[in-house]
């Protein structure tokens, strides 16, 4: 039984369609591939010829789960092309929808998709029999992410009150007021949810990855800052594709993005907080501490009590905005269209995500990029899929099939993004 | 008065997944005060959310995969046992089989749960309802007309 391969034909508990295929021979894992096999998206040839002011609408529709993300990555790339900044409440209420969003996902994934695997259910409605309390603490946290994006975007999927230059409609204080006992309550839940993940078993497993996330200098980042790295990378969003590239490969319909010069990179919850634990609340880093993570967490397992620390501070910064929120005078910042280049990076729930639009005088578009944080996180994946595997060899088929599902999940990829989840295929022939 | 939703559940733009939806805006301004009626597209768990403080909630969704095109399936989600070749079809990590099933876990059902699923053939991206779907679609309106009737009868048999 020297060689052999394992196969997984569909991931499940991860959004979109895909596949994993893991390589044994001679008792060593010679490859781990990720097969997405979502059908091409195709919206960069899509977006073309669309007026700069459509782009967050038709990019919202990429994903279901973060589409706050796109419609934030595309409406800071068109204000670069345009020259225009968005500062005061309307860059606040930018951020509060992105805490919405935040929570939403966040809670889905962590008690939802995530927890079974730790507790040994196959899914979410095996596990609320022994942990109904668990779940319903889950369901509450997505709730009050639905209430931030119903209130700020108009409805919780798609919303459709963000547009280049602020909102369609902004909110009165007393309609974000009506939030905050759900926020302060839900703020509580989260608290409870970090110490119930924290209480996993968490297999003894790190690597050491280079870490990219954006870094504001005060804040959290969720809309703003330079794009870093663990090891030294410092940029702006405009020199985004000199340091990184995406790359095709045969087996997945998704490109794999890599750092030019040293190869995979890990966004998402875990590079965030090891690159910004310096800015999170101090009650947040001390929660943090109290559950046993230190400023640094490269355990993957682990990023599951990263991300509810996140929801945490979600739920904090939401309550912080509210309560300093003053109503705008005008939705948005006027505009006038302009032939230029604009590009950015936002953070979604899972990590960086890359636009860039060229724009005609006339404000159409004529060549549009987009680079998902999935996609990103795809080489990471693999590679930790070889590592786990390669630990893991004696278990039998079935268990190791789990492990790896596990390991995907890790990074609660969104495969409808990426292309672009899980078939297993374990070959051992 | 019995507080009931109707929900249709789909996607008008995936060919027979849009039967949910096509079936309620029939109904909209048909159905008596004590009903309202909503769309979803995508995410079931939300669904739990929408049926909190109901009385009584029916779902109409597309089957897949159908052995019988247009053939309507009414389950009763207290007290039916979901027939297992039968599959609430989803585009998301989580159907609404799944919703009902951790609602009933969770002791968040309605009393009553109702679920007309039509068997759909074609869910083509932007494809319309296929011809034996479409033809069904008058059926499960005049089916959930009576349904609405029932629901208001049982509540005065209750008074």
């Amino acid at each position: 039984m020297a060689n052999k391969t394992i196969r997984v034909d569909y991931i499940a508990r991860v959004e979109g369609e895909g596949a994993l295929d893991l390589r044994i021979r001679d008792g060593r894992v010679t490859s781990a591939r990720l097969k997405i096999f979502e059908p091409p998206r195709l919206f960069e040839a899509l977006l073309r010829g669309r007026g700069f002011a459509e782009a967050p609408d038709i990019t919202a529709r990429i994903c279901g789960i973060c589409p706050v993300a796109y419609q934030m990555s595309a409406v800071h790339a068109m204000e670069d092309a345009l020259g225009v900044k968005v500062a005061g409440p309307l860059r606040g209420l930018r951020r509060l929808l992105y805490c919405g969003e935040w929570i939403e996902s966040h809670a889905l994934h962590v008690v939802m998709l995530h927890a079974p695997d730790f507790l040994g259910y196959p899914d979410a409605i095996q596990m609320a029999r022994e942990h109904g309390d668990a779940v319903r603490r889950g369901l509450a946290l997505k709730k009050t992410g639905n209430g931030l994006m119903r209130i700020l975007g108009g409805r919780e999927i798609h919303p459709v009150n963000v547009r280049v230059g602020g909102f369609y409609r902004t909110p009165s204080r007393a309609e974000l007021a009506f939030l905050t006992d759900d926020l302060k309550r839900a703020r509580d839940l989260a608290v409870e949810t970090v110490r119930w993940v924290a209480r996993f078993p968490f297999p003894n497993f790190e690597r050491d990855y280079e870490f990219v996330a954006l870094r504001h200098p005060d804040e959290y980042p969720f809309n703003e800052g330079r794009i870093v790295s663990s090891r030294g990378l410092d940029i702006l969003a405009r020199e985004y594709e000199a340091e990184f590239e995406e790359r095709h490969v045969a087996y997945s319909t998704a490109l794999q993005s890599v750092l030019k010069r040293r190869g995979s990179y890990l966004v998402g919850p875990m590079a965030r907080y090891n690159l910004n634990f310096d800015h999170l609340p101090s009650h947040v880093q001390t929660l943090a501490h109290e559950v046993g993570l230190g400023p640094e967490c490269r355990n993957p397992f682990q990023s599951v009590i990263v991300r509810a620390i996140e929801v945490v501070y979600a739920c904090d910064e939401a309550l912080r905005i509210i309560g300093a929120y003053q109503e705008p005078d005008m939705p948005a910042a006027p505009l006038e269209p302009r032939a230029g280049i604009g590009r950015a990076c936002t953070e979604a729930p899972r990590g960086i995500l890359y636009h860039r639009y060229q724009l005609n005088d006339d404000g159409s578009i004529l060549e549009a990029r987009i680079v998902p944080p999935t996609s990103q996180n795809q080489l990471s994946m693999e590679e930790d899929l070889c590592e786990v595997a390669s630990r893991s060899l004696d278990l039998a088929d079935d268990a190791l099939r789990d492990r790896c599902e596990q390991t995907i999940r890790n990074y609660d990829p969104c495969i409808s993004c990426s292309c672009h989840f899980l078939k297993l295929a374990v070959d051992r022939s | 008065m019995t507080n009931v939703l109707l929900v249709g559940m789909g996607n008008p733009d995936r060919g027979d997944d849009g039967i949910g939806p096509v079936v309620t805006r029939q109904l909209l301004g048909r159905v008596p005060p004590n009903v309202a009626i909503i769309e979803r597209t995508g995410d079931a768990l939300a669904l739990i959310e929408d049926w909190t403080g109901r009385d009584a909630v029916i779902l109409v969704d597309a089957a897949a995969p159908g052995t019988t095109p247009g053939r309507i399936h009414r389950l009763d989600m207290l007290n039916d046992v979901l027939p297992a070749e039968l599959s609430l079809s989803s585009t998301h990590a989580f159907g609404v089989a799944n919703a009902v099933g951790l609602a009933r876990t969770l002791g968040l059902l309605p009393r009553t749960m109702i679920v007309y699923a039509v068997e759909g053939a074609n869910f083509a991206p932007g494809a319309p309802l296929s011809a034996k779907v479409a033809a069904a679609v008058g059926e499960v309106v005049s089916r959930l007309t009576v349904e609405l009737r029932l629901l208001r009868a049982e509540e005065a048999s209750h008074a």
